[in-house]
Order: structure tokens, then C-alpha cells, then sequence
């Protein structure tokens, strides 16, 4: 099994996703340029945080047009897993591999944080090892985290059960005061319809070490790779 | 082939929580605007375009909102202006 990464000139994540892979679950994986109009035959494909091209225009808008997008979309139409985290999901949205978009924070203030999620879903390939209502505990750092769509589309994503992970209070009540960013419903995390591709602002990548903060993250990656082992 | 200034304005979709403009209008109001309603904060861009004609001018303006310059899912754009550069 073979894990790509993908660089984009801004990527700052990338690291602490191989990091994951790598060191803590002992995959192999790949860094996949940005130029590169291929995914290299990886099984899994990771878009990481960052503030890909500058964020210029709006974050994501310029990274969907680079050759590597074009490859990792048509890995994802043909059933690929596709993790995408933070400046990823904005990249994910623009892409069309999501619904929706990603807007400035509601309280205008980049956000660096440790925050509550709640586990929506534990039947999918992402989250098969977390217990059904777990709460997690991972970090965010964004500015533009403020998930937003018609109200169609919303009414679609929870009719669905395509929100995998939402902003949660100690109690796991889903308040405004445990949403980080203004996101509508408190979503943090959504997957596509085929179940294939997650999109989520926090950063599971940077959850696996309780000497760190926390581990929450290490189930997400297990549940992933132990999915495209089998 | 003539060259054109295009003067395009993207703007945040009615509806659509701006907190920028809410600020604005927020600072505008404390400085004595009261009358200030629904400001919201886009962004302004100008390109310099070769075509045949004005009307093919604004046609690639149009495109090029569709794709790249403006979101369609939160926002609005606008081609003001079509201008021999």
C-alpha cells in the first residue's frame, strides 16, 4: 500500500501527514508535486493543510487547476480515498469532489485551537474505529473554516448522513459557542457521496501523540489504511 | 484584435453571512452613518483582454468568472465595465 501526499507551493501540513502515515502507522508514502500530472499508482491520496498558492483569490480557487488536481480527481471518480484537511477540504470544495465552500471565519480572526468533534458516522471507511458518539479532541488552525452551502445541498449532506464530524461542547451538544468558525449546522467534516472523499478543517494528522495533546487522530488513519489493506 | 480593460466586481452572495461587511457597516454606523444598510465586502479586479469586439471582451470576462475568478456556490460577479484599454 502506498500513501501519496500532495505538495502544493504553500502545502505546510504535508510534513505532519507523512509524519502520520509514515512514522506512526509504518506506511509507505509519497510526496506527489503539484506539476505532477499523476498519482503515482498511490492507493490513498492525502491534500494537506496549507495556505496553497497564497490562499490568492480564495484559498483552494488556484491550487483545483494544478495538474496534480486533474489526476487526483479522476483517482477519486474511480472510487480512490481521498483525505482532505483544511486548506485540502477548501481545495476538495473548489475541486467539485465536495458540495459547498469554505468562507472567513464569522468572528474574522484565524483560529488555533483545540476543539471537540463528535462523530457522526462509524459505518465509513474513515471513521470505522472510533466508538459511535465518540467526542475528539483535534486541533484547528484556520482562517477560512466557516463550511457554508445552499440550503438544499445541507438539507441533502444530513439527509444523507454525509456529515462525518461536528463542532461539539464537553456535553457533545452541537452549541454556537463550540463552533470554532460560524460553519452552518457545526459541521467540521463531510463526506462525498460515494463515501470515498472526506473533507474536515481539523487536523487529525496533528492528533497522534497523547504526549502532544492528543491521539484522537490515530483511529481515522487506521480506519483508512486498514479499509485499502483489506 | 483591439485591447480592453475589463473591470469586474465579485461580491459576496445576498444571504450569505458576510462578517466583513458586518463590520464595516458596524464601524460605519459608529462613525455617524447610521444610515448605512447591508455592506458587504468583495473584491474589484481588472484585467487587460485582446478580442474582437467589445461583446467578446465581456464574453471571456464571463468565462472567466464561471471558472476561476468568482465561486458560484457564495458568490455574485459583475462585469462593469468594457473599456478600449
Amino acid at each position: 500500500m502506498k500513501v501519496g501526499v500532495v505538495r502544493f507551493p504553500g502545502s505546510n501540513c504535508d510534513g505532519d501527514a507523512w509524519h502520520a502515515v509514515v512514522d506512526h502507522l509504518g506506511v509507505d508514502a509519497v510526496y506527489l508535486w503539484h506539476k505532477t500530472a499523476s498519482t503515482e499508482g498511490c492507493d490513498v491520496v492525502i491534500l494537506p493543510g496549507g495556505f496553497s498558492y497564497g490562499d490568492y483569490l480564495r484559498p483552494g480557487a488556484i491550487a483545483r487547476f494544478s495538474p496534480v488536481m486533474s489526476a487526483v480527481v479522476a483517482h477519486a471518480r474511480r472510487g480512490g480515498p481521498v483525505l482532505a484537511i483544511c486548506n485540502g477540504f477548501q481545495i476538495a470544495c473548489e475541486a467539485g469532489l465536495l458540495p459547498g465552500a469554505l468562507l472567513r471565519n464569522a468572528s474574522l480572526r484565524f483560529v488555533c485551537d483545540t476543539v471537540r468533534l463528535a462523530v457522526q458516522r462509524t459505518d465509513t471507511m474513515f471513521t470505522a474505529r472510533y466508538a459511535p458518539g465518540q467526542i475528539l479532541r483535534i486541533p484547528v488552525a484556520h482562517g477560512d473554516g466557516r463550511y457554508t452551502a445552499d440550503a438544499d445541498t445541507l438539507t441533502q449532506l444530513e439527509a444523507e448522513g454525509r456529515v462525518m464530524f461536528r463542532y461539539v461542547d464537553a456535553n457533545g451538544e452541537p452549541t454556537s459557542q463550540a463552533n470554532p468558525n460560524g460553519a452552518l449546522n457545526n459541521i467540521a467534516g463531510i463526506v462525498n457521496a460515494e463515501g470515498n472523499v472526506l473533507g474536515m478543517m481539523p487536523h487529525p494528522e496533528r492528533a497522534m501523540d497523547v504526549r502532544l495533546g492528543s491521539a484522537d487522530g490515530v483511529a481515522l488513519f487506521e480506519s483508512l489504511l486498514a479499509k485499502v489493506a483489506a | 484584435m483591439a485591447r480592453y480593460r475589463l473591470s469586474i466586481h465579485i461580491s459576496p452572495r445576498r444571504g450569505i453571512l458576510d462578517p466583513q461587511g458586518q463590520a464595516v457597516s458596524d464601524a460605519l454606523h459608529s462613525l455617524g452613518f447610521p444610515e448605512v444598510r447591508d455592506v458587504r465586502v468583495g473584491r474589484y479586479l481588472v484585467a487587460e483582454v485582446d478580442a474582437a469586439t467589445p461583446d467578446a471582451a465581456r464574453a471571456q470576462a464571463t468565462a472567466m468568472c464561471e471558472k476561476l475568478l468568482a465561486n458560484p456556490v457564495t458568490e455574485d460577479f459583475a462585469i462593469a465595465a468594457v473599456e478600449p484599454a
